[in-house]
Protein backbone atom coordinates (compact mmCIF):
# COMPACT_ATOMS: atom_id res chain seq x y z
CA UNK A 1 0.00 0.00 0.00
CA UNK A 2 1.46 3.71 -0.50
CA UNK A 3 0.82 5.88 2.62
CA UNK A 4 1.02 9.41 2.83
CA UNK A 5 2.23 11.53 6.19
CA UNK A 6 0.39 14.17 7.57
CA UNK A 7 2.43 16.27 9.95
CA UNK A 8 1.75 19.49 12.06
CA UNK A 9 4.02 21.33 13.58
CA UNK A 10 3.96 23.05 17.28
CA UNK A 11 6.76 25.46 16.62
CA UNK A 12 7.66 27.47 20.70
CA UNK A 13 9.91 30.68 20.18
CA UNK A 14 11.08 32.30 22.70
CA UNK A 15 9.95 35.74 22.98
CA UNK A 16 13.73 38.47 23.30
CA UNK A 17 12.32 40.62 26.31
CA UNK A 18 14.05 42.21 29.05
CA UNK A 19 12.20 40.55 31.42
CA UNK A 20 9.54 37.74 31.51
CA UNK A 21 6.55 37.71 30.62
CA UNK A 22 4.46 37.99 34.14
CA UNK A 23 7.00 39.52 36.09
CA UNK A 24 10.23 42.33 36.43
CA UNK A 25 13.02 39.26 37.02
CA UNK A 26 15.58 39.25 33.76
CA UNK A 27 15.53 36.62 30.80
CA UNK A 28 19.13 36.66 30.69
CA UNK A 29 21.08 33.48 29.12
CA UNK A 30 23.13 31.54 31.61
CA UNK A 31 22.76 32.95 34.88
CA UNK A 32 23.59 30.54 38.29
CA UNK A 33 20.91 28.85 39.27
CA UNK A 34 17.55 30.69 40.55
CA UNK A 35 19.09 34.13 41.13
CA UNK A 36 16.62 35.28 38.09
CA UNK A 37 13.68 33.82 39.90
CA UNK A 38 11.38 36.11 41.68
CA UNK A 39 8.45 35.51 43.61
CA UNK A 40 6.12 35.50 40.97
CA UNK A 41 8.22 33.18 39.38
CA UNK A 42 8.58 31.02 42.27
CA UNK A 43 4.26 31.16 42.54
CA UNK A 44 4.52 32.41 46.03
CA UNK A 45 1.57 33.05 48.01
CA UNK A 46 0.13 36.63 47.34
CA UNK A 47 1.63 37.71 44.33
CA UNK A 48 -0.02 38.60 41.06
CA UNK A 49 1.29 38.66 37.52
CA UNK A 50 1.25 41.36 35.49
CA UNK A 51 1.56 41.26 31.27
CA UNK A 52 4.92 42.36 29.68
CA UNK A 53 3.59 45.14 27.07
CA UNK A 54 6.94 43.91 24.80
CA UNK A 55 5.11 40.30 24.53
CA UNK A 56 2.22 41.70 23.43
CA UNK A 57 3.97 43.76 20.33
CA UNK A 58 5.79 40.94 19.57
CA UNK A 59 3.48 38.61 18.90
CA UNK A 60 0.99 40.86 17.46
CA UNK A 61 4.14 41.49 14.81
CA UNK A 62 4.37 38.00 14.51
CA UNK A 63 0.42 37.69 13.11
CA UNK A 64 0.34 40.72 11.12
CA UNK A 65 3.98 39.70 9.51
CA UNK A 66 2.12 36.12 8.53
CA UNK A 67 -1.22 37.27 7.64
CA UNK A 68 -3.15 36.40 10.53
CA UNK A 69 -6.07 38.05 12.66
CA UNK A 70 -4.80 39.70 15.55
CA UNK A 71 -7.71 39.26 18.36
CA UNK A 72 -8.82 42.92 19.72
CA UNK A 73 -9.44 40.57 23.10
CA UNK A 74 -7.41 37.57 23.93
CA UNK A 75 -7.78 35.67 27.56
CA UNK A 76 -5.00 34.03 29.59
CA UNK A 77 -5.87 30.39 30.84
CA UNK A 78 -4.26 28.52 33.34
CA UNK A 79 -3.15 24.84 32.11
CA UNK A 80 -3.05 22.76 34.91
CA UNK A 81 -0.53 19.37 35.48
CA UNK A 82 2.06 18.73 38.05
CA UNK A 83 5.88 18.73 37.63
CA UNK A 84 8.70 20.24 40.16
CA UNK A 85 9.52 22.84 37.42
CA UNK A 86 6.42 24.55 37.01
CA UNK A 87 5.85 25.81 41.11
CA UNK A 88 2.42 26.93 40.46
CA UNK A 89 1.21 23.84 39.83
CA UNK A 90 -0.41 26.03 36.19
CA UNK A 91 0.83 27.57 33.16
CA UNK A 92 -0.36 30.20 32.40
CA UNK A 93 -1.40 30.06 28.73
CA UNK A 94 -3.82 31.05 26.46
CA UNK A 95 -6.46 28.88 25.12
CA UNK A 96 -10.01 29.33 23.83
CA UNK A 97 -9.10 32.58 22.71
CA UNK A 98 -5.42 33.34 21.71
CA UNK A 99 -3.89 36.28 20.35
CA UNK A 100 -3.04 35.60 17.02
CA UNK A 101 -5.39 33.36 14.61
CA UNK A 102 -5.72 31.92 11.24
CA UNK A 103 -2.22 33.11 9.88
CA UNK A 104 -0.60 31.19 6.41
CA UNK A 105 3.28 30.92 5.04
CA UNK A 106 4.39 30.46 1.57
CA UNK A 107 7.10 28.04 1.66
CA UNK A 108 9.69 26.93 -1.29
CA UNK A 109 9.66 23.01 -2.06
CA UNK A 110 12.86 21.56 -3.96
CA UNK A 111 11.73 21.62 -7.21
CA UNK A 112 11.09 25.04 -6.78
CA UNK A 113 6.93 25.61 -6.20
CA UNK A 114 5.84 27.11 -3.66
CA UNK A 115 3.18 25.56 -1.14
CA UNK A 116 0.68 27.63 1.13
CA UNK A 117 0.83 26.99 5.34
CA UNK A 118 -1.91 27.70 7.41
CA UNK A 119 -0.93 28.54 10.67
CA UNK A 120 -3.77 27.80 12.75
CA UNK A 121 -2.40 29.72 15.88
CA UNK A 122 -0.09 31.40 17.97
CA UNK A 123 -0.63 32.24 21.53
CA UNK A 124 1.17 33.64 24.65
CA UNK A 125 2.32 31.83 27.70
CA UNK A 126 5.08 31.15 30.05
CA UNK A 127 7.98 28.67 30.08
CA UNK A 128 8.48 26.17 32.57
CA UNK A 129 11.73 26.10 35.08
CA UNK A 130 14.42 23.37 34.20
CA UNK A 131 14.91 19.75 36.00
CA UNK A 132 18.30 18.55 36.19
CA UNK A 133 18.31 14.30 36.89
CA UNK A 134 21.83 13.82 36.32
CA UNK A 135 24.03 15.85 38.62
CA UNK A 136 22.55 14.39 42.03
CA UNK A 137 21.43 10.69 43.28
CA UNK A 138 17.69 10.35 43.67
CA UNK A 139 17.11 14.23 43.75
CA UNK A 140 15.94 16.23 41.02
CA UNK A 141 17.52 19.17 40.78
CA UNK A 142 15.34 22.30 39.99
CA UNK A 143 16.78 25.57 38.44
CA UNK A 144 13.64 28.70 38.16
CA UNK A 145 15.70 30.81 36.06
CA UNK A 146 13.79 30.19 33.01
CA UNK A 147 10.26 29.95 34.81
CA UNK A 148 7.74 32.79 33.45
CA UNK A 149 10.16 33.70 30.37
CA UNK A 150 7.47 34.48 27.34
CA UNK A 151 7.18 32.05 24.60
CA UNK A 152 5.01 32.40 21.44
CA UNK A 153 3.67 28.92 20.61
CA UNK A 154 2.84 28.35 16.81
CA UNK A 155 0.46 25.69 15.61
CA UNK A 156 0.88 24.93 11.87
CA UNK A 157 -2.55 23.09 10.23
CA UNK A 158 -1.86 19.76 9.43
CA UNK A 159 -0.86 20.61 6.11
CA UNK A 160 3.11 19.74 6.09
CA UNK A 161 3.06 16.06 3.62
CA UNK A 162 7.12 15.34 4.13
CA UNK A 163 9.88 15.66 6.95
CA UNK A 164 11.77 17.74 3.98
CA UNK A 165 8.69 20.32 3.90
CA UNK A 166 8.03 20.34 7.80
CA UNK A 167 11.94 21.65 7.50
CA UNK A 168 11.59 24.05 5.19
CA UNK A 169 8.01 25.35 7.09
CA UNK A 170 10.39 25.23 10.50
CA UNK A 171 13.26 26.98 8.54
CA UNK A 172 11.03 29.79 7.29
CA UNK A 173 9.56 30.83 10.94
CA UNK A 174 13.17 30.37 12.05
CA UNK A 175 14.13 33.37 9.76
CA UNK A 176 11.07 35.25 10.17
CA UNK A 177 11.03 35.49 13.58
CA UNK A 178 14.43 36.13 13.73
CA UNK A 179 13.76 38.91 10.92
CA UNK A 180 11.06 40.59 13.32
CA UNK A 181 13.62 40.49 16.29
CA UNK A 182 10.82 38.99 18.22
CA UNK A 183 13.32 36.02 19.10
CA UNK A 184 16.93 35.20 18.67
CA UNK A 185 16.13 31.62 17.28
CA UNK A 186 19.13 30.00 19.54
CA UNK A 187 18.26 26.32 19.46
CA UNK A 188 21.23 25.39 21.11
CA UNK A 189 19.90 27.38 24.17
CA UNK A 190 16.47 26.16 23.33
CA UNK A 191 15.17 30.11 22.13
CA UNK A 192 13.47 27.81 19.27
CA UNK A 193 12.02 24.49 19.99
CA UNK A 194 9.78 22.29 17.99
CA UNK A 195 7.00 19.63 18.42
CA UNK A 196 5.60 17.59 15.50
CA UNK A 197 2.37 15.67 15.12
CA UNK A 198 3.12 12.84 13.09
CA UNK A 199 0.10 10.63 11.64
CA UNK A 200 0.23 8.57 8.05
CA UNK A 201 -2.50 7.28 5.71
CA UNK A 202 -3.10 4.83 2.75
CA UNK A 203 -2.66 7.76 -0.27
CA UNK A 204 -6.41 9.41 -1.64
CA UNK A 205 -7.72 8.05 2.01
CA UNK A 206 -9.10 11.46 3.07
CA UNK A 207 -9.42 11.00 7.28
CA UNK A 208 -6.22 11.34 9.08
CA UNK A 209 -4.86 8.76 10.83
CA UNK A 210 -3.90 8.25 14.71
CA UNK A 211 -0.98 10.63 15.19
CA UNK A 212 2.04 10.26 17.21
CA UNK A 213 3.29 13.42 19.08
CA UNK A 214 7.56 14.20 18.87
CA UNK A 215 8.66 16.03 21.68
CA UNK A 216 11.32 18.53 21.74
CA UNK A 217 13.21 18.37 18.84
CA UNK A 218 15.97 21.39 18.68
CA UNK A 219 17.49 21.08 15.86
CA UNK A 220 16.48 20.98 11.66
CA UNK A 221 18.42 18.13 11.24
CA UNK A 222 17.07 16.51 14.07
CA UNK A 223 13.06 17.18 12.66
CA UNK A 224 13.80 15.88 9.56
CA UNK A 225 15.15 12.28 11.23
CA UNK A 226 12.99 12.13 13.44
CA UNK A 227 9.62 12.68 11.42
CA UNK A 228 11.41 9.99 9.11
CA UNK A 229 11.77 7.46 11.02
CA UNK A 230 8.88 7.76 12.81
CA UNK A 231 7.22 7.41 9.43
CA UNK A 232 9.05 4.30 9.59
CA UNK A 233 7.61 3.24 12.00
CA UNK A 234 4.09 4.19 11.54
CA UNK A 235 4.61 2.08 8.57
CA UNK A 236 5.98 -0.81 9.68
CA UNK A 237 3.11 -0.66 12.69
CA UNK A 238 -0.09 -0.73 10.11
CA UNK A 239 1.82 -2.93 7.52
CA UNK A 240 2.25 -5.43 10.18
CA UNK A 241 -1.25 -5.65 11.10
CA UNK A 242 -1.21 -3.47 14.17
CA UNK A 243 -2.72 -0.40 14.74
CA UNK A 244 -1.01 3.29 15.99
CA UNK A 245 -2.08 4.42 19.30
CA UNK A 246 -2.12 8.20 20.32
CA UNK A 247 1.13 9.06 22.31
CA UNK A 248 3.38 11.77 22.75
CA UNK A 249 7.28 9.81 21.74
CA UNK A 250 10.42 11.24 22.84
CA UNK A 251 13.11 11.46 19.64
CA UNK A 252 16.63 10.23 20.62
CA UNK A 253 19.62 11.56 18.37
CA UNK A 254 21.74 8.63 19.23
CA UNK A 255 19.81 5.71 18.35
CA UNK A 256 18.01 8.02 16.12
CA UNK A 257 14.60 6.18 17.01
CA UNK A 258 11.39 7.47 18.89
CA UNK A 259 10.41 5.94 22.07
CA UNK A 260 6.61 6.37 23.81
CA UNK A 261 6.91 8.59 26.37
CA UNK A 262 3.12 8.63 27.48
CA UNK A 263 0.53 6.99 26.05
CA UNK A 264 -3.24 8.82 25.78
CA UNK A 265 -4.60 7.00 28.60
CA UNK A 266 -2.26 8.52 30.75
CA UNK A 267 -2.22 11.53 29.45
CA UNK A 268 -2.94 14.82 31.22
CA UNK A 269 -6.41 16.45 31.26
CA UNK A 270 -5.34 20.12 31.58
CA UNK A 271 -8.48 21.39 33.23
CA UNK A 272 -8.37 24.58 31.25
CA UNK A 273 -9.66 27.75 32.81
CA UNK A 274 -9.51 31.56 32.40
CA UNK A 275 -7.08 32.80 35.02
CA UNK A 276 -9.10 34.89 37.61
CA UNK A 277 -4.88 36.73 38.56
CA UNK A 278 -5.23 38.16 34.92
CA UNK A 279 -8.03 40.33 32.90
CA UNK A 280 -8.85 39.86 29.68
CA UNK A 281 -6.11 41.46 26.98
CA UNK A 282 -7.63 44.32 24.70
CA UNK A 283 -5.59 45.65 21.70
CA UNK A 284 -7.12 48.77 19.84
CA UNK A 285 -6.52 49.96 16.34
CA UNK A 286 -4.13 52.34 17.04
CA UNK A 287 -1.94 49.85 18.62
CA UNK A 288 -2.18 47.56 15.92
CA UNK A 289 -1.51 49.80 13.40
CA UNK A 290 1.68 51.12 15.40
CA UNK A 291 3.03 47.93 15.20
CA UNK A 292 2.44 46.97 11.43
CA UNK A 293 4.10 50.62 11.26
CA UNK A 294 7.08 49.15 12.51
CA UNK A 295 7.31 45.95 10.62
CA UNK A 296 10.56 45.63 8.73
CA UNK A 297 10.87 44.50 5.19
CA UNK A 298 9.88 41.00 5.52
CA UNK A 299 12.16 37.83 3.35
CA UNK A 300 9.32 37.37 0.68
CA UNK A 301 9.42 40.84 -0.18
CA UNK A 302 13.07 41.32 -0.38
CA UNK A 303 13.48 38.12 -1.64
CA UNK A 304 11.58 39.72 -4.95
CA UNK A 305 13.29 43.04 -4.52
CA UNK A 306 16.68 41.34 -4.85
CA UNK A 307 15.53 39.41 -8.15
CA UNK A 308 13.87 42.71 -9.67
CA UNK A 309 16.46 45.33 -8.66
CA UNK A 310 19.59 42.97 -8.89
CA UNK A 311 18.96 40.56 -11.47
CA UNK A 312 19.56 37.60 -9.25
CA UNK A 313 18.20 34.14 -9.50
CA UNK A 314 15.33 32.83 -7.46
CA UNK A 315 18.29 30.48 -6.00
CA UNK A 316 20.67 33.27 -5.05
CA UNK A 317 17.77 35.70 -3.71
CA UNK A 318 16.24 33.06 -1.48
CA UNK A 319 20.04 32.14 0.31
CA UNK A 320 20.65 35.99 0.57
CA UNK A 321 17.59 36.99 2.11
CA UNK A 322 17.60 33.80 4.23
CA UNK A 323 18.52 36.00 7.36
CA UNK A 324 18.49 39.50 7.98
CA UNK A 325 22.03 40.09 8.71
CA UNK A 326 22.56 38.30 5.30
CA UNK A 327 20.71 40.22 3.33
CA UNK A 328 22.03 43.64 5.24
CA UNK A 329 25.84 42.14 4.48
CA UNK A 330 25.10 41.81 0.61
CA UNK A 331 23.62 45.21 0.15
CA UNK A 332 25.83 46.97 1.95
CA UNK A 333 29.13 45.14 -0.05
CA UNK A 334 26.77 46.05 -3.49
CA UNK A 335 26.01 49.53 -2.23
CA UNK A 336 29.94 50.39 -1.42
CA UNK A 337 30.59 48.31 -5.09
CA UNK A 338 28.34 50.67 -6.72
CA UNK A 339 26.98 47.45 -8.75
CA UNK A 340 27.77 43.86 -10.02
CA UNK A 341 25.34 42.05 -7.60
CA UNK A 342 26.04 38.47 -8.97
CA UNK A 343 29.91 38.84 -8.75
CA UNK A 344 28.81 40.17 -4.67
CA UNK A 345 26.44 37.24 -4.34
CA UNK A 346 28.63 34.73 -5.48
CA UNK A 347 31.77 35.73 -3.12
CA UNK A 348 29.31 36.09 -0.52
CA UNK A 349 27.57 32.25 -1.04
CA UNK A 350 30.87 31.44 -1.68
CA UNK A 351 34.19 31.81 -0.05
CA UNK A 352 32.50 33.74 2.73
CA UNK A 353 30.14 31.40 3.72
CA UNK A 354 32.49 28.60 3.63
CA UNK A 355 35.00 30.77 5.91
CA UNK A 356 31.87 31.21 8.59
CA UNK A 357 30.81 27.92 8.48
CA UNK A 358 34.68 26.77 8.64
CA UNK A 359 35.33 28.62 11.80
CA UNK A 360 31.85 28.34 13.04
CA UNK A 361 31.19 32.12 12.52
CA UNK A 362 27.78 34.17 12.00
CA UNK A 363 28.23 36.83 9.41
CA UNK A 364 28.11 39.51 12.07
CA UNK A 365 31.23 38.05 12.87
CA UNK A 366 32.98 37.91 10.27
CA UNK A 367 36.47 39.21 10.52
CA UNK A 368 35.94 40.63 6.81
CA UNK A 369 33.45 43.27 6.84
CA UNK A 370 31.07 44.61 3.75
CA UNK A 371 33.28 47.42 3.41
CA UNK A 372 36.60 45.21 2.97
CA UNK A 373 34.78 42.28 0.83
CA UNK A 374 33.47 45.79 -1.56
CA UNK A 375 37.25 47.32 -1.27
CA UNK A 376 38.13 43.78 -2.53
CA UNK A 377 35.98 43.44 -5.57
CA UNK A 378 36.99 46.90 -6.70
CA UNK A 379 40.44 45.70 -7.17
CA UNK A 380 38.98 42.23 -9.01
CA UNK A 381 36.58 44.94 -11.07
CA UNK A 382 39.54 47.49 -12.03
CA UNK A 383 42.04 44.21 -12.59
CA UNK A 384 44.26 44.62 -9.98
CA UNK A 385 43.63 41.60 -9.08
CA UNK A 386 42.57 38.42 -10.95
CA UNK A 387 39.81 36.64 -9.42
CA UNK A 388 42.18 33.78 -8.42
CA UNK A 389 44.28 35.93 -6.60
CA UNK A 390 41.55 37.22 -4.61
CA UNK A 391 41.06 34.27 -3.27
CA UNK A 392 44.31 34.28 -1.32
CA UNK A 393 43.32 38.10 -0.58
CA UNK A 394 40.43 37.18 0.92
CA UNK A 395 42.14 34.59 3.78
CA UNK A 396 44.27 37.05 4.16
CA UNK A 397 41.87 39.28 4.94
CA UNK A 398 40.33 36.83 6.87
CA UNK A 399 43.70 36.08 8.72
CA UNK A 400 43.66 39.90 9.83
CA UNK A 401 46.28 40.89 7.75
CA UNK A 402 44.43 44.28 6.69
CA UNK A 403 42.39 45.31 3.88
CA UNK A 404 42.66 43.96 0.36
CA UNK A 405 44.97 47.48 -0.96
CA UNK A 406 47.36 46.28 2.36
CA UNK A 407 47.36 42.85 1.05
CA UNK A 408 47.81 43.11 -2.20
CA UNK A 409 50.67 45.50 -1.56
CA UNK A 410 52.11 44.09 0.81
CA UNK A 411 52.54 40.70 -0.78
CA UNK A 412 53.15 42.11 -4.27
CA UNK A 413 49.92 40.21 -5.67
CA UNK A 414 49.08 42.98 -8.33
CA UNK A 415 47.95 41.74 -11.52
CA UNK A 416 50.51 42.00 -14.43
CA UNK A 417 48.43 43.37 -17.32
CA UNK A 418 51.81 44.56 -19.09
CA UNK A 419 51.79 42.75 -22.51
CA UNK A 420 55.61 43.09 -22.53
CA UNK A 421 55.87 41.52 -19.15
CA UNK A 422 53.75 38.48 -20.21
CA UNK A 423 54.49 38.25 -23.86
CA UNK A 424 58.37 37.48 -21.74
CA UNK A 425 57.22 35.05 -19.48
CA UNK A 426 55.17 33.39 -22.84
CA UNK A 427 58.73 33.49 -24.54
CA UNK A 428 60.36 31.15 -21.86
CA UNK A 429 57.90 28.77 -21.29
CA UNK A 430 58.09 28.28 -25.29
CA UNK A 431 61.54 27.96 -25.01
CA UNK A 432 61.29 25.43 -22.27
CA UNK A 433 59.18 23.02 -24.21
CA UNK A 434 59.82 22.36 -27.34
CA UNK A 435 58.17 19.13 -27.63
CA UNK A 436 54.69 20.44 -26.58
CA UNK A 437 54.79 23.54 -28.81
CA UNK A 438 55.67 20.50 -32.15
CA UNK A 439 52.58 18.38 -31.14
CA UNK A 440 50.10 21.94 -30.34
CA UNK A 441 51.58 22.89 -33.42
CA UNK A 442 50.84 19.49 -35.22
CA UNK A 443 47.01 19.91 -34.20
CA UNK A 444 47.12 19.44 -30.48
CA UNK A 445 45.19 21.88 -29.71
CA UNK A 446 43.88 20.79 -25.99
CA UNK A 447 47.66 21.79 -24.69
CA UNK A 448 46.77 25.24 -24.85
CA UNK A 449 45.26 24.51 -21.35
CA UNK A 450 49.42 22.96 -20.32
CA UNK A 451 50.66 26.16 -21.53
CA UNK A 452 48.84 28.81 -19.89
CA UNK A 453 49.31 26.35 -16.87
CA UNK A 454 53.15 27.04 -17.29
CA UNK A 455 52.62 31.00 -17.62
CA UNK A 456 50.53 30.92 -14.83
CA UNK A 457 52.78 29.18 -12.93
CA UNK A 458 55.76 30.79 -13.91
CA UNK A 459 54.22 34.42 -13.09
CA UNK A 460 53.07 33.20 -9.45
CA UNK A 461 49.05 33.67 -10.82
CA UNK A 462 49.12 37.07 -11.20
CA UNK A 463 49.60 36.67 -15.15
CA UNK A 464 45.75 38.59 -16.59
CA UNK A 465 44.53 35.33 -17.64
CA UNK A 466 42.66 36.72 -20.47
CA UNK A 467 45.57 38.20 -22.07
CA UNK A 468 47.67 35.55 -21.25
CA UNK A 469 45.55 33.16 -23.44
CA UNK A 470 45.47 35.87 -26.13
CA UNK A 471 48.82 36.20 -26.89
CA UNK A 472 49.87 32.52 -26.08
CA UNK A 473 47.64 31.78 -29.29
CA UNK A 474 49.34 34.12 -31.07
CA UNK A 475 52.50 32.92 -30.37
CA UNK A 476 51.85 29.80 -31.24
CA UNK A 477 50.46 30.18 -34.07
CA UNK A 478 53.65 31.22 -35.57
CA UNK B 1 -24.69 13.50 35.19
CA UNK B 2 -23.64 11.45 38.31
CA UNK B 3 -20.69 10.65 38.42
CA UNK B 4 -19.20 7.37 39.58
CA UNK B 5 -16.17 6.33 42.47
CA UNK B 6 -13.71 5.50 39.48
CA UNK B 7 -14.08 8.93 38.08
CA UNK B 8 -13.59 10.70 41.75
CA UNK B 9 -10.88 8.79 42.40
CA UNK B 10 -9.17 9.75 38.96
CA UNK B 11 -10.00 13.42 39.56
CA UNK B 12 -8.51 13.32 42.95
CA UNK B 13 -5.70 11.57 41.18
CA UNK B 14 -5.16 14.45 38.45
CA UNK B 15 -5.38 17.45 41.80
CA UNK B 16 -2.92 15.24 43.62
CA UNK B 17 -5.69 15.06 46.51
CA UNK B 18 -5.63 11.80 48.57
CA UNK B 19 -9.05 10.96 49.27
CA UNK B 20 -9.96 8.23 52.07
CA UNK B 21 -12.03 5.38 50.23
CA UNK B 22 -15.06 5.83 53.00
CA UNK B 23 -15.37 9.36 51.79
CA UNK B 24 -15.50 8.39 48.17
CA UNK B 25 -19.22 7.85 47.84
CA UNK B 26 -20.27 11.49 50.00
CA UNK B 27 -17.81 13.40 47.43
CA UNK B 28 -19.79 11.44 44.80
CA UNK B 29 -22.73 12.49 45.76
CA UNK B 30 -21.92 16.38 46.25
CA UNK B 31 -19.74 16.72 43.08
CA UNK B 32 -22.60 15.22 40.84
CA UNK B 33 -25.04 17.68 42.87
CA UNK B 34 -22.74 20.31 41.24
CA UNK B 35 -22.64 18.63 37.95
CA UNK B 36 -26.60 18.71 38.06
CA UNK B 37 -26.74 22.51 38.74
CA UNK B 38 -24.04 23.24 35.74
CA UNK B 39 -26.46 21.01 33.57
CA UNK B 40 -29.04 23.40 34.65
CA UNK B 41 -27.48 26.49 33.73
CA UNK B 42 -26.35 24.84 30.43
CA UNK B 43 -30.42 24.92 29.22
CA UNK B 44 -30.38 28.44 29.31
CA UNK B 45 -29.98 29.71 25.96
CA UNK B 46 -26.76 32.02 25.88
CA UNK B 47 -26.82 32.20 22.05
CA UNK B 48 -25.55 35.53 21.43
CA UNK B 49 -23.88 36.48 24.89
CA UNK B 50 -19.89 36.42 25.24
CA UNK B 51 -18.60 34.30 27.86
CA UNK B 52 -17.27 36.12 30.78
CA UNK B 53 -13.18 35.76 31.43
CA UNK B 54 -13.32 37.76 34.75
CA UNK B 55 -15.74 39.50 36.93
CA UNK B 56 -14.00 42.94 36.51
CA UNK B 57 -14.96 44.64 33.52
CA UNK B 58 -11.54 45.97 32.91
CA UNK B 59 -9.18 45.14 30.20
CA UNK B 60 -5.80 43.81 31.29
CA UNK B 61 -2.94 46.90 32.42
CA UNK B 62 0.74 46.15 31.49
CA UNK B 63 3.94 47.01 32.27
CA UNK B 64 6.97 48.10 30.63
CA UNK B 65 9.48 45.58 29.84
CA UNK B 66 12.10 46.10 32.35
CA UNK B 67 14.31 43.65 34.52
CA UNK B 68 14.23 45.41 37.92
CA UNK B 69 13.76 41.95 40.24
CA UNK B 70 17.33 42.11 42.45
CA UNK B 71 18.58 38.53 43.15
CA UNK B 72 16.86 37.08 46.28
CA UNK B 73 18.45 33.01 45.93
CA UNK B 74 19.17 32.93 49.40
CA UNK B 75 15.99 34.35 51.21
CA UNK B 76 13.63 32.32 48.82
CA UNK B 77 15.74 29.05 49.62
CA UNK B 78 15.72 29.88 53.65
CA UNK B 79 12.52 27.88 53.63
CA UNK B 80 13.23 25.23 51.05
CA UNK B 81 13.29 21.96 52.42
CA UNK B 82 16.20 21.01 50.00
CA UNK B 83 18.88 22.83 48.17
CA UNK B 84 22.21 21.72 47.09
CA UNK B 85 24.10 24.26 44.33
CA UNK B 86 21.88 26.85 44.09
CA UNK B 87 19.12 23.83 43.13
CA UNK B 88 15.86 23.23 44.48
CA UNK B 89 16.04 19.70 44.95
CA UNK B 90 13.27 17.45 45.04
CA UNK B 91 12.64 13.45 44.83
CA UNK B 92 13.63 12.67 41.98
CA UNK B 93 11.30 12.46 39.04
CA UNK B 94 12.04 11.49 35.12
CA UNK B 95 9.44 10.70 32.53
Amino acid sequence: MKWECVIGLEIHAQLATNSKIFSAASTAYGAPPNTQACAVDLGLPGVLPVLNAEVVRMAAKFGLAIGATVARRSVFARKNYFYPDLPKGYQISQYELPIVEHGRLEIELDDGSSKTIGITRAHLEEDAGKSLHEEFQDKTGIDLNRAGTPLLEIVSEPDLRSAKEAVAYMKKIHSLVRYLAICDGNMQEGSFRCDANVSIRPVGQAEFGTRAELKNINSFRYVERAINIEIERQTDVLEGGGTVVQETRLYDPDKNETRSMRSKEEANDYRYFPDPDLLPLEIDDAFIESVRASLPELPDAKKQRFMHAFGLSAYDAGVLTASREMSDYFESVVGAVGGEAKLCANWIMGDLSAALNRDGKEITESPVDAAMLAGMLKRILDNTISGKIAKDVFEAMWAGEGDADTVVERKGLKQITDTGAIETIIDQVIAANPAQVEQYRAGKDKLIGFFVGQVMKLSKGKANPAQVNELLLKKLSY
Amino acid sequence: MPLDSHEVEKIAHLARLAVRTEDVPEYATNLSNILTLMAQMDSVDTAGVTPMAHPLDMPQRLRADQATESNQRELFQSIAPQVDAGLYLVPKVIE
